[in-house]
């Protein structure tokens, strides 16, 4: 049928996943707690971010004189974080857009987190101009409305004002894409949410999704059109930032290259922090079958391939330079390599340029651990490239005389600090309560890319009919023609009924999952299976189930003679997935 | 009048495609259906027509541009014409291309949030906006096709769905 790929193609999602261990899976994070890791690098996070907020604080009332700069250096640290936030704010967008422009699956593990990634940095980003505006409470000035100075309009002719709309319209673009994408995935929390708040929250997130096929045929295209509208939008926005610089007259700043070597050095950073959130988040919330080995080398190839591209950018400027014949110009770029801020230039250069050629090699690209501290490698080195093309260019101008350097102050380096923590006060946070992938597309995939579907394709299986979960479905046909339909399991209160003493389908239900004979087996603590209290695993043990194997045997059909015989929470095992879990737990 | 229909539940999607096949070839008409993910070719077997949001967003495209276009002419060139960087604004068209970039930003910026607004509109959705799926399962991994079952033999259809392969079948009768 449609959902042929040719068997050479790894599968996207390996282990046996049906539809409903995409929805069981994906859905794990947001219905489980958090765990001391989390919260232990969230309260970091959170101490970071509120140092940032008193540093911004600080500034905003002392000026900006709190900083480091001065009459040489006018511009440091705040533009260099501003173009580093952005530049990571661009591999979401890259991903999801031009990845589906291209019709790239594996984009799917992967997409919605880097679309978190870049809707978080970008706020990062936008918070340095207005700190730099130093009357923040004024900075409604760079938006074009009649003011109170007659009609002085703000200068479009200002690449400055360019940035204003180009990430504001790449911050809300990327904000809707998002969201829109997000949609059917809160519906399906929505739809297996129990506790009420946490249903009013999901249905008001959701914004009523009902999955109709017209629903999904305009979903589908509008998120084409979305794609087709965000690729030039994301290639424009880095293009305008580097204009902030290209359209000066300051030597190294002052050149044509820049849009696309900026383009592609933001894919590059960008790239390098979705490797470093995901390789952590895989393991924290259990997605290694998703997010897999082959994502991470196909991430990893995309860091080579766009850190060569930055690499001959940087030798295009030095040969560009001295072919100019304009001294100034091959001054600015001898002081780089050689001059008081060498260091940061030969930091640039072996981060950039020199560390990604270790993925042409499979092994080291395969390697998680070595993907990791490539990717913070890049994240480090391009930061000093955007402090090299600031920095050195400024701090020797044309007047010898004036000639410094430039050292960060407290403040400089707090502001810092707290944007990184508010970006993981912003993604730990997202972690928690978002799905983190997008379940909905993934399920799409499953029977082309998934290794179970490969795996019975392979065998010469038909796939019809193969999308069925033994845990949600089987038995015999149910049919009700009288009307009165109930679509939801009845809520009774805990501990309300206890096991009625007719014991007729309980035989029944031990003989479906086998005797447990207490001479020859152990029994099981059923309590480690969430969902089940000690009150449970009792009521569990008058039945005669005492093991995971038994457990793990469970069906939608024996979920449903065990709601009968104890009548508590009915549903609860088929949501909390106790046969899958106690399937892990053999 | 009452009106019944029949929710008609599979498990799969290739099931769940044949179905709406063979339940359209038996002239019934097909209210809906619910799925948990988009199943491609699905509006095509039910005869939806195709969407048209991609036009609009070209329309709203065109919005944009003229937009900014009318914005510039006038903030720039006729409400008040600086000389900036030695380059007087007196003519729309010489100053021009300093103005591509706000031109292509807002052209994105009508299109996109106006296609989305449009599409949220058309498909319902908004915040405290009820869900309509009749069966939670729906977004889980089940699908549910609504049958037109007003004035016909109940029975009679559900054997008929039952043989395309459904696992559940539910008559409902609408008041009003």
């Amino acid at each position: 049928m449609a959902h042929y790929e040719a068997p050479i193609r790894r599968p996207l999602v390996t282990g046996d996943k049906t539809y409903h261990d995409v929805t069981l899976d994906i859905v794990a994070p947001v219905e489980g707690r958090a765990n001391k890791s989390w919260w232990l690098v969230f309260s970091i996070a959170l101490v970071a971010f509120l140092w940032g907020i008193g540093c911004i604080i600080y500034t905003v009332t002392n000026g900006i004189g709190s900083w480091g700069l001065n009459k040489t250096v006018g511009w440091a640290w705040d533009i260099t974080n501003f173009v580093w936030w952005v530049g990571i704010g661009h591999a979401g967008t890259l991903i999801s857009a031009v990845l589906l422009l291209f019709r790239q699956k594996w984009r799917m593990a992967i997409n919605r987190s880097a679309e978190a990634m870049t809707i978080f940095s970008v706020v990062q980003a936008g918070l340095f101009p207005i700190i730099h505006m130093g009357r923040p409470w004024l900075a409604y000035w760079v938006l074009p409305i009649p003011n109170q100075f007659g009609s002085l309009w703000v200068n479009f002719n200002s690449p400055l004002l360019w940035d204003v709309f180009a990430i504001s319209t790449y911050l809300s673009v990327s904000l809707v894409f998002w969201w829109t994408g997000l949609l059917p995935d809160f519906a399906m929390i929505r739809d297996r949410a129990v506790k009420p708040f946490q249903k009013k929250i999901y249905s008001l997130l959701s914004f009523g999704w009902s999955g109709r096929a017209k629903d999904w045929q305009r979903f589908e295209e509008v998120s084409l059109v979305l794609a087709g509208l965000a690729t030039p939008l994301v290639l424009s926005v880095h293009t305008i930032v580097s204009f902030d610089f290209a359209t000066s007259v300051i030597p190294g700043w002052h050149t044509t290259i820049f849009p696309p070597y900026f383009v592609a050095g933001a894919v590059f950073s960008g790239f390098a922090m979705v490797n470093t959130l995901l390789i952590i988040m895989r393991k924290v919330v259990s997605l290694e079958a998703y997010i897999t080995i082959q994502h991470i080398e196909l991430m990893n190839i995309v860091i080579m391939i766009t850190g060569s591209i930055v690499g001959v950018a940087y030798i295009t400027e030095l040969f560009m330079a001295w072919y100019s014949g304009v001294e100034y110009e091959q001054y600015a770029f001898l002081n780089r390599a050689t001059g008081p801020y060498a260091w940061s230039y030969w930091a640039m250069m072996t981060c950039n340029v020199f560390s990604p050629q270790f993925m042409w090699f499979p092994k080291l690209r395969r390697s998680i651990m070595f993907s990791f501290i490539i990717s913070i490698v890049v994240n480090i080195g391009m930061w000093f490239e955007r402090f090299v093309i600031i920095v050195t260019s400024l701090h020797r101008d044309y007047l010898p005389s004036s000639w410094t350097m430039f050292s960060p102050t407290f403040v400089d380096i707090g502001i810092f600090i707290g944007t990184i923590g508010f970006f993981f006060v912003l993604f730990l946070l997202y972690a928690r309560t978002f799905p983190v992938i997008a379940q909905a597309e993934v399920k799409t995939i499953m029977k082309s890319s998934g290794e179970r579907y490969k795996k019975l394709r392979e065998s010469g299986q038909s796939l019809v009919g193969t999308g069925a979960d033994p845990r949600t479905s089987g038995g015999p046909v149910k049919i009700n023609l009288d009307g009165a339909y109930i679509a939801k399991p009845q809520e009774v209160a805990a501990g309300e009924t206890v096991i009625p003493e007719d014991t007729h389908g309980n035989e029944s239900l031990v003989n479906r999952l086998g005797i447990f004979d207490a001479a020859t087996q152990k029994a099981d603590d059923l309590k480690v299976i969430n969902g089940i209290g000690p009150k449970m695993e009792e009521k569990l043990n008058e039945l005669g189930i005492y093991t995971y194997e038994q457990v793990g045997k469970m069906t939608s059909v024996e979920y449903n003679l065990l709601d009968n015989l104890t009548g508590s929470f009915p549903g609860r095992a088929e949501r909390d997935d106790w046969a899958g879990q106690a399937n892990n737990l053999k | 009048m009452a009106s019944t229909v029949i929710h008609a539940i599979y498990s799969d999607d290739d099931v769940l495609m044949n179905a709406v096949k063979e339940v359209r070839k038996k002239h019934l008409h097909i209210n809906e259906v619910y799925t948990p993910f988009p199943v491609h070719g699905l509006d095509k077997a039910m005869g939806l027509a195709p969407t048209r949001l991609a036009i609009t967003a070209f329309l709203y495209g065109c919005v944009g541009i003229t937009v900014a276009t009318l914005m510039m002419n006038f903030i720039m060139i006729e409400d008040w014409p600086q000389n900036i960087g030695g380059k007087p604004s007196f003519s729309y068209i010489e100053n021009m291309p300093a103005f591509v970039p706000i031109m292509f930003e807002l052209t994105v910026f009508f299109a996109a949030h106006l296609m989305v607004i449009t599409f949220y509109m058309r498909s319902k959705l908004w915040p405290f906006k009820k869900a309509e799926n009749p069966d939670v399962r729906t977004t889980d991994d089940h699908f549910l096709m609504e049958i037109d079952a007003t004035g016909k033999d109940g029975k009679e259809l559900a054997d008929f769905l039952v043989t395309t392969g459904a696992v559940e079948i539910n008559l409902i009768a609408n008041e009003a």
